[in-house]
């Protein structure tokens, strides 16, 4: 009798951000074998917000999202011994946890399911005595101390990594709900655990970021925004969302469900590995350091790319927090000038807009125009090729932005009446006044690691 | 004649730029070429900082950040491109000269 060795693992991405195509996670489940599936719900920003939805209610916090999702393939889950590890839990992993629980119940599924609830993370309460204790939390772009705009804070909180991860589902968890966890660390994990793989076993530990980072963006990396032949990739309408297919020596192939559309391929892959890269050779985790490039790509088959050679180090001994505070108000107006002379118009209308500002005496941090449909997108390199004088259509954008609101809702009553008292053939004026925005901006820092202690929670439903 | 394709991203007020190559036997013309000195040059006027340069010879890609290249970035930003999605494209308009 040949003993069997531990088989391929497969992680779907079902999710790549909160927003991302409602089919996917579903379609992932029920399109062919899975045995785990992966959902990013958290952006920058997106703590904030829960802080505030958790302010108002106890019981909320969470990508609310998750639950009609649950509902929708719980069943399936369960029937096929498929996992799901998802940072749906915001800044109420527990409350998640409930409701998914109170789902299950009213699914029939009582007693065949586990959730995890990985939490610590959060770091809003404890931000006063962390910086007491000379944390400066200082950030990592400007160097300026939290300090600074401490009274203006939202939400802070810890990256952690897939070690809090890997302790739920060894406790049996089948849904492992948590805060704030890095991403990749949603891959990892159930490599880590169906793999045995150590904590110091860096360049497994690297494979596995690898995975991560390449499923993180869902149908980033098969087919979707993907620039090499795009005419020619098919029926992105079906596009199928990617799955990690990893062996336990840490190499693994990208691949999808048979029938989907999208492509895999070596420069698609390739596009989703450069993508929101940093130093390439250092790829920082709380799990350990991946050096990508020591990468090596080869398609070997039909939409199937596999990855080898991945090497990593150590730690640091750091965690990455994400702090989110208030910055100030923006808006943007819009208006679309047509031929002829388009392009003239709008940069007339802006002129005149400008001008009204200033003999206002509005002063603001920033005044941004742009001409969509002229230099929008490139500035100065498109505006050299572009056939301004003939363009069908130009939408001028003026975007402001200033710490306090008076002056952004100023502004926004100053677009409509362009429309009568500026230059001539404007249109695309239907969506009404612009409303000002709260600016809640974005400020990483790092934190000792010692510092910050997940909790792993175990709810059988 | 069309070298390298490219995807772009950000990182805070950073545009990261990736560019790969077309082909293996292009990358080299690429590393020649596409210097962080000719993109910052490139791109002079559209962004506020400076241009690194990582090499990724395994994946025959190029990484480029662009520093201060989007008006604050993320939910500061009143760019259209606030997440610096199509600068991609905008390196891909870069020409260079290509020895017979």
């Amino acid at each position: 009798m040949r003993a069997r060795g531990p088989r391929r693992v497969r992680i779907a991405g079902g999710q790549g951000f909160w927003g991302d195509w409602l089919e996917a996670p579903y379609r992932q489940v029920n399109g062919g074998p899975v045995d785990y599936l992966m959902m990013d719900y958290l952006a920058e920003v997106t703590m904030s917000i829960l802080q505030k939805q958790k302010a108002r209610d106890p019981l909320l916090g969470y990508a609310k999202d998750f639950i009609p999702l649950m509902e929708r393939i719980l069943p399936i889950l369960v029937d096929r011994h498929i996992k799901v590890t998802a940072n749906a839990g915001g800044v109420n992993p527990r409350a998640c946890a409930q409701a998914v629980a109170e789902v299950a119940r009213r699914l029939g599924l009582g007693g065949k399911v586990r959730i995890g609830v990985v939490s610590g993370d959060d770091l809003l309460t404890h931000l006063d005595g962390l910086l007491a204790h000379g944390h400066a939390l200082k950030n990592l772009d400007t160097g300026r101390p939290l300090s600074d705009v401490r009274d203006r804070v939202l939400s802070a909180n810890a990256y952690l990594g897939a070690r809090p991860v890997v302790e739920a589902l060894r406790g049996g968890a089948d849904i492992v709900i948590t805060g704030r966890v890095t991403d990749t660390g949603l891959t990892l994990a159930p490599l880590i655990h169906a793999f045995g793989w150590s904590a110091d076993d860096w360049d497994l530990l690297a494979a596995g970021t690898v995975a991560g980072h390449t499923i993180e963006c869902g149908a980033q990396c098969s087919g979707g925004n993907c620039l090499v032949d795009w005419e020619r990739i098919p029926d992105l309408a079906n596009v199928g969302y990617p799955i990690v297919e990893a062996a336990p020596d840490g190499t693994f192939e990208i691949t999808k469900h048979p029938g989907t559309g999208g492509r895999i391929s070596v420069a698609g892959v390739t596009e989703q590995l450069v993508y929101e890269m940093g130093n390439p050779a250092e790829y920082i985790t709380p799990d350990g350091i991946a050096d990508f490039t020591t990468i090596r790509l080869e398609q070997t088959g039909k939409d199937r790319v596999r990855v080898s050679g991945v090497r990593g180090r150590p730690a640091t001994d750091q965690l990455k927090v994400s702090v989110a505070y208030f910055y100030g108000y923006k808006a943007v107006g819009t208006l679309v000038y047509a031929w002829p002379d388009a392009y003239k118009k709008a940069q007339a209308a802006d002129r005149i807009l400008r001008q009204r500002l200033a003999d206002l005496g509005l002063t603001f941090e920033a005044v941004v125009t742009e001409f969509v449909g002229a230099d929008a997108t490139h500035g100065r390199l498109a505006r050299a090729s572009a056939p301004l004088d003939e363009l069908p259509e130009v939408q001028l954008r003026v975007g402001v932005r200033s710490p306090d609101k008076a002056p952004v809702e100023r502004f926004t009553r100053e677009i409509a009446p362009l429309i009568l008292n500026g230059p001539p053939s404007v249109t695309g004026f239907a969506g009404g006044r612009p409303k000002p925005e709260e600016i809640v901006a974005y400020w990483p820092a790092l934190l000792d690691k010692h510092i910050v202690e997940p909790c792993v929670e175990l709810v059988d439903v | 004649m069309e070298l390298a394709h490219a995807r772009s991203g950000d990182k805070g007020d950073t545009a990261n730029v990736g560019l790969i190559a077309l082909k293996p036997e292009y990358y080299p013309i690429l590393v020649k070429q596409v210097t962080a000195a000719r993109v910052a040059r490139h791109f002079k006027g559209m962004i506020k900082g400076t241009v690194e340069r990582y090499e990724l010879p395994n994946l025959h890609a190029l990484n480029f950040l662009l520093h201060g290249a989007l008006d604050g970035g993320g939910t500061i930003s009143l760019k259209t491109d606030a997440q610096g999605k199509v600068f991609s494209t905008a390196l891909l308009r870069l020409e260079v000269e290509v020895a017979r």
